[in-house]
């Protein structure tokens, strides 16, 4: 048997850009060139290791979003990924996490799946949630925020480090999971794999295609409204000083006026 | 007055900070009920009495430890029911969003997260978020359902607020899917004795300039001179010089003390990500074009091992 895995990506803007929100308040996607969130390269590398230490594997990419969200897809098949879906609809602009979730639990059930694994959170929004909302809508257990994960048999396991404590977790196949940036550098494309991406089939999937209606989405449908959206005012240029052998006391007469000492 | 749930962060009974703060925040929009879950959640309710929640729901069963995050959502959920709160709260951990998340879908509501700021609205609670590395401030609400938000920590004071805290047994009956995800094994992290990063009023960071995990001292020293939580940027955990959990920035924690001191730290966006919004900003970097020096209420350009061991010794002398 073939072991099914999917891995959502999404196409991100580049956060090194000067990024802000488009008049809908949704994010300005055309401002600063979009690229694969680096939290999911982490993704694509663990279900690539994975699929590399099953007998039978198969990674398949997922995202969604625009037409340029086909880099992302384009850079997981160069890093390895077999195949690569991509969920494209007008009706899809301003979506919120609710929506999304909906969206991508749908397209994983058509795509069939034994494993889902996805990235901690998105370098845009940060919310970090997806994984548990796609295991809530796909009814399936979720391990995340793994930093080292396995597959064995029909078992998934892996190591969970919060803030309190470190947690070994367990569960059965289907599940989600998600991994941190420490569960191992993401590998580079090669150009060998650079090249055979160009090969691989890249699925092209509608609301439709998904049983999904247009009003169950986007802005309008989305569960929550951002009503404004404000640049943080910059912060006044403070005092710098230079090091002459008594910086660090001049530091301590600044602390000391803020009433931290 | 409508009730407002408040989901309580607890380690055996001691209620960790956030959740004093979400009682802060709760009482603008209602009156707070808390639900405390696992082992010691009734010895949580004098502290939540004493600071604001007028009811104090609480449940234990082996579930809430031995498995992931979906027991806490069944409790949730069975607290909704018996509730109708115009409003649940949860502190912003990672386990805390990810119980939001499946909340949200479970009542079919609208969910936001890492709010750092919540008023009440004639449309419900409205949240003030910060958007792309802290550069934009977003203020959002639910339009569906009852409002599940997340709360970051530091957000609010932390306000004395005396109340009844009536402790009730909430039913809760598990659902398939909570045993799904086993723990099998758990290993308590080690205290520092330092506060809790996320929680600090002052941190302490380190960076690339510390130049190994044997020069972190330097760093601890300052930080202990203030009482203060210590962080590390992304270049020094990756480095292998200190704990991913101290982490600060955008895969780490997002942090918001009243003072955030960065040494040998650049301030890349990463890194920026998770401390812009501290209120005072100090840097000590020997590269005058460092891009934190861009944030900062005051700067030094020099040598770290310099100025940070003076900066201690200063401090320890002030303090007397």
């Amino acid at each position: 048997m073939t072991l099914r895995i999917v891995v959502p990506v999404k196409f991100v803007p580049d956060a090194t850009g000067d990024r802000h929100f488009a008049e809908d308040l949704t994010t300005d996607r055309e401002a600063v060139d979009g690229l694969l969130s680096e939290l999911d390269e982490y993704a694509v590398e663990q279900a690539l290791q994975i699929s590399e230490a099953a007998d039978d594997a198969e990674v398949t990419v997922l995202t969604v979003g625009p037409e340029d969200a086909r880099d992302a897809l384009r850079k997981a098949l160069s890093m390895g990924a077999d195949k690569a879906v991509h969920v494209e609809d007008d009706d899809l602009h301003g979506t919120d996490a609710l929506g999304t979730s909906l969206v991508l639990a749908a397209a994983v059930e058509k795509a069939g799946f034994d494993l889902v694994v996805c990235g901690m959170a998105s370098t845009d929004g940060t919310m970090g949630v997806l994984p548990a909302l796609l295991a809530e809508r796909l009814g399936v257990p979720q391990v995340t925020l793994l930093s080292e994960v396995a597959v064995e048999g029909g078992t998934v396991t892996g190591r969970r480090d919060g803030d309190t404590a470190s947690e070994q977790l367990e569960a059965s196949l289907p599940a989600v999971v998600s991994v941190t940036d420490q569960s191992g550098e993401a590998r580079y494309p090669s150009f060998k794999g650079i090249i055979a991406a160009k090969k691989k089939p890249v699925e092209s999937w509608d609301l439709e295609d998904l049983d999904l209606d247009g009003e169950q989405v986007g802005l309008a449908g989305a569960w929550t409204a951002v009503d404004e959206a404000a640049a943080r005012p910059a912060r006044s240029a403070g005092t710098i000083v230079k090091d002459e052998g008594e910086g660090g006391k001049q530091l301590a007469e600044f602390l000391a006026g803020q009433k931290f000492i | 007055m409508a009730e407002v749930l408040v989901y309580v962060d607890h380690v055996d009974g001691a209620v960790r900070k956030p959740t004093l703060e979400l009682l802060t925040l709760a009482r603008r929009l209602g009156e707070p009920v808390a639900v405390a879950l696992g082992a010691g959640a009734e010895a949580t309710a004098a502290t939540l009495a004493e600071h604001g929640a007028t009811r104090v729901l609480t449940a234990d069963a082996s579930e809430f430890a031995d498995y992931l995050v979906v027991p806490k959502v069944d409790a949730l959920q069975a607290a909704c029911k018996a509730v109708s709160p115009a409003a649940v709260l949860i502190p912003s951990s990672a386990e805390g969003k990810e119980i939001a998340a499946r909340l949200a879908v479970r009542i079919g509501s609208g969910l936001i997260t890492d709010a750092i700021d919540l008023e009440a609205g004639d449309e419900g609670p409205i949240a003030t978020q910060s958007a792309f590395a802290a550069a934009f401030t977003t203020k959002s609400r639910v339009t569906r359902g009852t409002p599940v938000i997340t709360v970051k920590p530091n957000s609010a004071p932390v306000e004395a607020a005396a109340a009844a805290g009536v402790v009730e047994a909430l039913a809760v009956s598990f659902s398939e899917a909570a045993t799904g995800t086993k723990v099998t094994a758990r290993t308590a992290r080690e205290s520092t004795g330092r506060p809790e990063l996320t929680e600090a009023a002052i941190v302490v960071s380190g960076g690339r300039g510390v130049n190994g995990a044997e020069n972190f001292p330097l760093i601890e020293a300052l930080a202990d001179s203030l009482g203060a939580a210590v962080g590390a940027s992304r270049a020094a955990v990756d480095a292998g010089w200190y704990p991913h959990t101290n982490q600060v920035g955008q895969t780490g924690k997002s942090v918001s003390p009243q003072l955030y001191i960065a040494a040998g730290i650049s301030g890349a966006i990463q890194h920026r990500a998770g401390m812009q919004t501290s209120k005072t900003i100090v840097a000590i970097n020997k590269d005058p074009e460092a891009p934190i020096f861009d944030l900062v209420d005051y700067g030094v350009v020099g040598d770290l091992f310099q100025v940070v061991p003076q900066l201690t010794e200063e401090i320890t002398a002030r303090k007397g």
